[in-house]
């Protein structure tokens, strides 16, 4: 397997607070990776490094051999690059099928492109993906009209409609009716294994990402604490100390 | 551009210009800080701004026809507009408060041509302006000009600008207003009334507008449409300057003037008011490159 | 299949009404060639506006490029009357679309209440500009070419040109709603940041959103000119007081990111102006700005967004 996501050294500091210092990781393709830590110890501002939302201070982001630490948040989707967010981000106004139709890959796109409808492909795809977790049934809603959840499965199945060579997700889970944590930890797994698509998951709760991710990194205090498989990782004490620490 | 050389060659004229336009600028700094105010309190930008010192000015124009000297005028200016600021709170902006920016500008919109065209249709489109009857100061020789006017608008902009901070400082009110700023809602389970914290917020930005109006009539000139120019101004400054900065609006006002009356110079005058508007223009454009290297954006 | 059932009704209404009036009341086709210019103008606001989440208080600017453009070419030219107006009209549509894609990239970056202003500010430095520009005119601005028909005829002509722009803008936005591009929009609206992050050219397609406007804008800007015979800067060609916070005003009585609202709301808008100017003459305007204002505090989802309402909550 070789190394989609290579990220090495990176430090990111806002005003006085170093948020992330020499944080390193690799995420091999076709893996299910996770990225544990307790609160405020920088995962998700490594998030917004490797997406373009910020740019970093030092070190080096290479996804697929190429350096992209200094491209754009939008040319780093196009590479293939999608994540989710903790607050669900869905286009409130627009009702789910159109939601999902916005959401075909763009690299391709051009002016001309975007003048003619929606192929009856894409609709097709994005009512099968709609269905894939379970929103069928809502699909001419106006998402800003689903509860918390179903905007956290929307923007999953958004996010599939990008077809994204690596998905990086911020806390899927968070927020979920517990009943319905299983049924989307299985989704996750479709995706990666039926359609190839490398997960680089944040999580909290330890059982989902236990169950998930064949290697786990876990940041404490901005700074990369231990790797290794979830028995590696939940054996280690100093896992166990940085999350009794937080607390 | 000759009036640029003409300048290059006689340094006293550019003091002149700096002059000038410092003296100027303290009016716009002080209804720039009350358009400041309004924004930090209530979340409202108030394009009518302008026109309420268009109203004061009127009101000590029309006092002063009738005998009243304006250093009396003045107060009453601010008085009336306090009024008029307590009584358009009523009315129109509570129902604004907390409602998106895009519905406050268009509201604020809606009054400013309310007023500029009751202006219009009350008092004509003439030009009017307050005689001081105060002479005009002479340095380097008579190079340099100052109308003694302009010193008492500057001094009288001043004074007013320090009441108001010593208002927001020492009163309970003003420190209601403060903390209003800071955290409605906390404010609101402290018990402070914010229904007349923001009326008593955007009356005195009136009020404010007010007395300025009446330095302008003095100092220049009142017409019914010099608003929007004002409004822009005051908008240009406090986003130079930042949401509560006092000295940077002092700062950016003095500026302003100065930069207008440069431009109104090697310009010319017709220039002038594009001039100031091509400003505001660029400086948006520039703060948001300036933002978009922290790749941030101005929300 | 009712919606748009109702909708083809209401256009055929529109268009048989629209190509009889100046027949049934020769009297007011001054005013109705108005009427068709403000559904030009509340439509094209809508687009970068309601669907697209850009407020703009400067749309006036392209209109105003427009006019001006158009009447340079018919003074200078040297073209007989129509193919001058032609030229002119052609002209006035590319100056005003050049300038949305040169203008575009730096003032759509800026964004919410700061992007209102600084348009606002763009169409008032072109009133002053114009105003003082001595090639154009300056403040005694530029008289049109007379018309070389019959007097009746000329305010029949201009209104028909008026007509089928606004009619041809009304199809032209339509088109575009359905499109990707509409859908790319609308993303922009609700959530810039998530458009982005899902890797939309979101740049590109304000940009060409604004143009589009700036386009039907700017060829809008011949036949008024001449309409009204004589160019004023600032009370005809960029007229930010009036038409540029009408444009605004007429979409959100009507109800905007919708396709009908704007129409609705220029009709209405308009009617209620022209009636004021009947009864109020000189205190029209300040009737406006009160009309204004209720408008905003009272009905910030407009007509459609209150019958749309209503009928939720009656079923």
């Amino acid at each position: 397997m070789s190394t989609l996501l290579e990220v090495r050294g990176v430090s990111k500091r806002f005003g006085g607070v170093v948020a992330n210092r020499e944080v390193s990781l690799d995420v091999p393709e076709g893996s299910i990776t996770g990225l544990i830590g307790p609160n405020g110890s920088g995962k998700t501002t490594l998030f917004n490094s490797i997406a373009g939302t910020h740019p970093i201070d030092s070190g080096s982001i290479r996804f697929d051999g190429h350096e992209i630490s200094r491209l754009r948040v939008p040319q780093v989707a196009r590479l293939g690059i999608v994540r989710t967010f903790q607050q669900t981000h869905v286009y409130r106004g627009m009702d789910c099928v159109r939601n999902m139709q916005i959401s075909t890959p763009h690299s391709g796109d051009t002016l001309l492109s975007m003048l003619r409808e929606s192929t009856a492909a894409e609709t097709e795809r994005a009512l099968q993906l709609l269905d894939f977790v379970g929103l069928y049934g809502k699909r001419m809603l106006p998402a800003g009209d689903l509860s918390f959840g179903q905007q956290k499965l929307l923007e999953f199945a958004m996010a599939l409609m990008n077809a994204p060579r690596l998905l990086l997700l911020d806390e899927p889970t968070a927020g979920v009716n517990p009943v319905l944590i299983n049924g989307l930890v299985d989704r996750l797994k479709r995706a990666n294994a039926e359609l190839g698509i490398t997960l680089l998951v944040i999580e909290h709760n330890m059982r989902v990402i236990m169950n998930l991710a064949s290697r786990i990194y876990c940041l404490a205090h901005g700074e990369m604490l231990a790797e290794g498989s979830p028995a590696t990782i939940r054996d280690d004490p100093r896992v166990v100390d940085a999350y009794l620490g937080a607390t | 551009m000759s009036n640029l050389t003409v300048l290059a060659g006689a340094p006293v004229l550019l003091v002149q210009l700096v002059v000038s336009g410092i003296l100027v600028g303290a009016i716009f700094a002080l209804v720039a800080y009350g358009m400041a105010l309004v924004w930090g309190v209530m979340n409202i930008i108030n394009i009518a701004q302008g026109e309420f010192v268009m109203l004061g000015g009127y009101v000590v124009f029309f006092l002063d026809r009738a005998g009243i000297a304006p250093v009396f005028g003045i107060p009453v200016a601010a008085l009336v507009l306090y009024v008029v600021g307590i009584a358009l709170y009523h009315t129109i902006i509570r129902r604004i408060v907390g409602r998106d920016m895009f519905t406050s500008i268009l509201a604020t919109f809606g009054i400013s041509i309310l007023l500029q065209q009751l202006a219009n249709q009350l008092f004509s489109a003439d030009i009017r302006t307050v005689r001081s009857g105060l002479p005009s100061l002479f340095f380097a020789d008579g190079m340099i000009t100052i109308p003694e006017v302009d010193l008492v608008g500057f001094a009288a902009a001043v004074v007013v600008g320090a009441l108001l901070v010593a208002f927001l400082r020492t009163t309970r009110m003003g420190q209601a207003i403060r903390a209003t700023a800071q955290n409605a809602r906390a404010a609101r389970v402290l018990g402070i009334d914010t229904d007349r914290v923001y009326a008593t917020t955007f009356a005195i930005n009136c009020a404010i507008c007010g007395a300025a109006g009446g330095l302008v009539a003095m100092t220049w000139f009142i017409q019914p449409y010099l608003g929007l120019t004002y409004t822009l101004r005051s908008f240009m400054i406090v986003i130079v300057a930042g949401l509560g900065n006092l000295a940077g609006v002092i700062v950016a006002g003095a500026g302003l003037g100065v930069v207008e009356d440069l431009a109104g110079f090697v310009l010319g005058s017709e220039y002038q008011t594009a001039f100031v508007f091509m400003l505001l223009v660029v400086i948006l454009v520039g703060r948001n490159l300036w933002l978009a290297r922290e790749r941030r954006s101005l929300r | 299949m009712r919606k748009s059932g109702r909708g083809v009704a209401a256009a055929i209404a529109v268009a048989v009404t629209g190509l009889a009036l100046p027949w049934i009341v020769p009297s007011i086709t001054t005013q109705a060639a108005f009427l068709w210019l403000m559904i030009l103008f509340s439509l094209t606001w809508d687009i970068n506006g309601g669907q697209m989440g850009y407020n703009s208080f400067g749309n006036v600017f392209f209109f105003g490029v427009g006019v001006y453009a158009c009447a340079l070419v018919q003074r200078d030219s040297g073209l007989s009357y129509y193919a001058g107006l032609g030229a002119g009209i052609g002209a006035g549509a590319l100056a005003a679309a050049l300038s949305a894609l040169v203008l575009g990239p730096a003032m759509l970056a800026i964004r919410g209440h700061y992007f209102a202003i600084a348009t606002l500010g763009l169409s008032i430095v072109a009133a002053n500009v114009a105003s003082a520009w001595e090639y154009i005119g300056a403040a005694s601005g530029i008289a049109a070419p007379l018309f070389p028909g019959a007097i009746g005829d000329r305010a029949k002509f201009f209104y028909y040109l008026l007509f089928a722009l606004a009619v041809l803008t009304f199809l032209l936005v339509r088109r575009l709603y359905r499109s990707r591009l509409g859908l790319a929009i609308n993303a922009i609206r609700d959530d810039e940041d998530k458009a982005e992050a899902m890797g939309l050219h979101t740049t590109r397609y304000k940009v060409f959103a604004w143009s589009i406007a700036a386009l039907l804008l700017g060829a809008a800007g011949g036949p008024v000119g001449n309409l009204v015979g004589f160019i004023d800067p600032n009370d005809l060609a960029f007229a930010g007081a009036t038409f540029g916070v009408w444009m605004v005003l007429m979409a959100v009585l009507g109800g905007k990111g919708t396709l009908w609202g704007p129409v609705i709301g220029a009709v209405v808008f308009h009617v209620t102006q022209e009636l004021f100017w009947t009864w109020l003459l000189g205190w029209q305007r300040v009737a406006m700005g009160l009309l204004i204002v209720v408008i905003v505090v009272f009905f910030p989802t407009g007509i459609l967004g209150w019958v749309a309402r209503r009928r939720t909550t009656a079923a």
